[in-house]
């Protein structure tokens, strides 16, 4: 077991670095650098942003110096807010958005394992059909149609009462969180109903759980501890990924729901060419994505003693 | 058969109430992560007030932000946000008052000559920490703007000032700079050749004050949050929670008391999204918000209150001038603009409200010698004329040798109001002239790199103001400049540019600026697209919220809540 999570961290430290430098130069292949900007600096200027930013250097050089703040930790300073270190805009803004996205993946995985329970139980029944309709939905409708539509009924729902009922926007308390978080889990939640719902079915047909039955067991059990047990373990296997890219994919919610998450400036940064906040994003999404894969294997072996962390 | 299927049955709804235990027990999980997420949320201080857009007993008016203000260090911001932000809670040398004239900002007198300038500053002009504002506050922010260490992109606003362009190439020490504190309340500056619009120069934000002690003792830090940044301006930011809300309260220690008539304003909500904040106003939190061309019906059958202003930006297709280009050739840049009409462009493509049709570089909203610059120097841009334009199509043809024009480049940006003019152009220049153009769409930063490096035939480009004086689009052709990216070359418009920069009379400036837009109609060197509008809505219990096309913008300092 240690030594297993020994191998995958020394795994995922090489997988990261791997990010880091494959970022690195594509980055600074792309045509464009940050210092263009819509307005041409004079020659004088350009000179002097270059030296300020280390940019006058050759690539290696430069790529030695950036591993090496890396490694201590130091991601530097954006381009776009000249006087902000990226270290600053990862530390006060990924906590928004991993709360939005920490209660996004409860939303999805929660309701993915009852809604998908339900409607393998009442298979081609009324609430099945019902609710694979909705999943359907739920899966085809990109989330910035569903942000913008929510948003709109709660304008609606708050002139209809005369109250404000819940905020449209804006970030603080449970009330600004509720609406956002289900938009952002509810694509995951649908595709993880799918999955729950395809599992169960695989596993109420198998000989286990006739074997159960012939036993004699209470219904309730063989429910839970048979059935939904092993149903949940694909669920579990696709959650580690969606963690990490609802985390990351908040972009749009954040935008339309003005929540101040670490999404935008992460797709920000790519249409400036924001060298150090490109770097700083994707290097911390990436250990962070890293990181969950392993524990997602844990918990693997937590759930499944048959599966042996070799 | 019949008993396998109830017992079925029975186990269906034994485990369906199972899984209304887990539901139940799932929510009020949920209930209880909220409760603890919105614990941890408070911690990270990102509150959003609930405020209503006007709130008359508070005295409190809450808008939003387009984004966050990337720069609030004033030596160093350049975009409009920023700008905007730093024009409530900064004061200038001079400012531009709520009719968009120049007024008093911390000089209470000045004097501009050919060669310089002497700005006399009020007592009672002070900082947010109570001490006065003096004149080697201006000049420590100029020389730090000019500093080669501090990398200030719009540097080169300060060049007109003496050695400015030198000490910014570091071959002069900071010391050298034109501009000297006679004493605490007298600034003279001295210019590195004549100039006529230096008012207007020093109302921008470069120009603003920043305090020596205060900005070393911040440690490179200067404007990064609320608290590193010193006031002087009619209000202060009182709380700035990145990328969520930024919050402005009254300065008392402002010269003017009665300038300011609100006590706060609420930058509440920071987000691009259009219909995000059209929803925001819907729900009464914020007081304006810009109208997209879709809402603009939703808008009148609302009866909400809605306005027009010139943002000052001009939007052009830009020829590739440099040699061996096909677009060099001035017979077929003539056909083209022949075969175009930007009317056609503005009403019936884009369709997008409070645009006007291009007819000039020079925006209609320009002042002239008396009045408007574009009444004065009437653009008399021709209209769209096949004829001529097919005549000038095979002289082209003649001149280059060739029988068929090979397809050109049309650079663009990737957003959709590029995507309709790019389409446009295609379309009617394969209709009208047989001209074949390739789209090549580019992302921002890619597209200023193509740009730079010359790998276009056509380009669609635009610029927007500096300063209030013709000169910040007249020189942008003159063969020095660095934005002129199709790299145009005409001793004859560079002559009347220098006319422009060094003559101090008005009318003969102004003729120089009318003989440049001449130039540049004659010789077909851009087509006009359009000008940019802004169509937006306001709460009718908001007055004095002032639109600028340079200059702060939009601009609250100057508002009220009625009742």
């Amino acid at each position: 077991m240690w030594r297993y999570t020994l191998k995958r961290l020394v795994q995922g430290v090489i997988t990261v670095w791997f990010i880091a430098t494959a970022t690195f130069f594509a980055m600074h292949n792309v045509p464009g650098d940050p210092l263009l900007n819509d307005k041409n600096v004079t020659e004088e200027i350009r000179a002097n942003l270059e030296a300020k930013y280390g940019l006058d250097k050759p690539i290696m050089q430069q790529y030695r110096i950036y591993i090496w703040n890396m490694i201590r930790g130091d991601f530097g300073i954006s381009f776009t807010q000249k006087n902000r270190s990226v270290n600053d805009i990862i530390y006060s803004h990924f906590p928004v958005s991993a709360i939005l996205g920490i209660l996004a993946v409860v939303f999805a995985g929660l309701g993915g394992v009852l809604w998908g329970a339900l409607t393998a139980l009442y298979r081609n029944k009324l609430p099945d059909v019902i609710i694979m309709f909705l999943v359907i939905l739920g899966i085809s409708v990109p989330n910035f149609v569903v942000a913008a539509i929510s948003q709109l009924t709660l304008v609606n729902v708050n002139n209809l009462l005369g109250v404000s009922l819940l905020p449209i926007a804006g970030w603080g308390g449970i009330e600004h969180m509720l609406v956002p978080a289900m938009v952002l889990g509810l694509g995951t939640m649908a595709y993880l109903t799918r999955l729950m719902r395809s599992s169960m079915l695989e596993i109420v047909s198998s000989d286990f759980i006739r074997t159960a039955k012939a036993k004699g067991l209470p219904p309730t059990r063989i429910f839970t501890s048979h059935q939904l047990r092993n149903a949940i373990l694909p669920v579990i296997t696709v959650l580690g990924p969606s963690i990490a890219a609802i985390t990351t994919g908040g972009f749009v919610v954040e935008s339309v729901f003005a929540i101040p998450g670490l999404g935008r400036y992460f797709v920000q940064a790519v249409q400036q060419s924001d060298y150090t906040v490109i770097m700083g994003t994707t290097v911390f999404y990436g250990a962070f994505l890293v990181f969950m894969v392993i524990v997602v294997d844990l918990l693997y072996g937590w759930i499944d003693p048959r599966v042996r962390l070799e | 058969m019949s008993t396998v299927i109830t017992s079925d049955d029975s186990f269906t709804s034994a485990a369906g109430r199972q899984l209304l235990i887990f539901a139940a027990l799932a929510i009020s999980g949920i209930t209880l992560l909220m409760l603890g997420l919105s614990w941890a949320s408070s911690r990270t201080g990102a509150a959003s007030g609930s405020n209503n857009a006007v709130d008359p007993v508070t005295n409190t008016l809450t808008v939003f932000l387009r984004e966050e203000p990337p720069q609030l260090d004033s030596s160093k911001a350049t975009d409009t946000v920023s700008g905007s932000v730093l024009g409530h809670v900064v004061e200038g040398l001079l400012r531009y008052d709520e009719h968009n004239q120049i007024a008093p900002g911390v000089a209470e007198s000045w004097d501009i000559r050919a060669d310089g300038a002497t700005f006399r500053l009020r007592e009672n002009a002070r900082w947010s920490d109570g001490r006065p504002v003096t004149a080697d506050d201006f000049v420590f922010a100029w020389q730090t703007a000019l500093d080669p260490a501090n990398a200030s992109e719009y540097a080169f606003i300060l060049y007109p000032v003496k050695n400015g362009e030198a000490i910014n190439a570091g071959e002069l020490p900071l010391e050298e700079l034109g501009a000297v504190a006679v004493d605490d309340r007298t600034l003279e500056v001295t210019f590195e050749r004549p100039l006529a619009y230096f008012d207007k120069l020093v109302t921008f934000s470069t120009y603003y004050p920043i305090r020596r002690d205060f900005y070393q003792s911040v440690k490179g830090a200067f404007g990064a949050d609320a608290n590193r940044i010193l006031y002087n301006g009619p209000f202060v930011i009182s709380r700035w929670v990145h990328g969520a809300s930024l919050k402005m309260d009254r300065n008392p220690y402002y010269w003017n008391p009665d300038r300011a008539k609100l006590q706060t304003i609420d930058f509440a909500y920071i987000t691009s999204d259009a219909n995000a904040s059209l929803n925001l106003f819907k729900d009464d939190k914020i007081a304006y918000t810009t109208l997209l061309a879709e809402n603009l019906d939703d808008a009148m059958q609302q009866r909400w209150h809605i306005h027009r202003f010139m943002d000052g930006g001009v939007f052009y297709i830009e020829f590739n001038h440099r040699p061996g280009r096909l677009t060099g050739n001035h017979h077929l840049r003539k056909a083209m603009q022949l075969a175009t009409e930007s009317a056609e462009l503005v009403y019936k493509v884009t369709k997008l409200p409070g645009y006007l049709p291009g007819e000039s570089l020079f925006p209609v909203w320009l002042k002239g010698v008396h009045g408007f610059f574009r009444e004065e120097y009437p653009a008399n841009y021709p209209h769209m004329d096949l004829e001529q334009a097919r005549r000038h199509l095979e002289k082209a043809k003649q001149e280059l040798g060739l029988k068929v024009i090979p397809p050109l480049v049309l650079l663009s940006g990737d957003n959709p109001v590029s995507n309709i003019q790019a389409e446009y152009y295609q379309q009617i220049f394969r209709k009208h002239l047989g001209l074949d153009l390739k789209i090549d769409k580019q992302i921002f930063k890619q597209r200023l790199a193509k740009m730079l490096s010359g790998d276009f035939d056509l380009v669609l480009a635009g610029w927007g103001p500096d300063y209030d004086d013709p000169l910040t689009f007249g020189d942008l052709f003159a063969s020095w400049n660095l934005n002129n990216r199709g790299r145009y070359d005409n001793p004859e418009l560079d002559r009347w540019v220098r006319v422009a920069q060094d003559e101090q009379d008005v009318q003969k400036r102004m003729d120089a600026f009318g003989e440049i837009q001449r130039i540049l109609i004659e010789d077909a060197v851009i087509l006009p697209g359009y000008e940019r509008g802004v169509t937006y809505v306001t709460n009718p219990q908001m007055k004095g919220m002032v639109r600028r096309a340079v200059g702060p913008d939009p601009d609250f300092s100057n508002a009220w809540i009625v009742d």
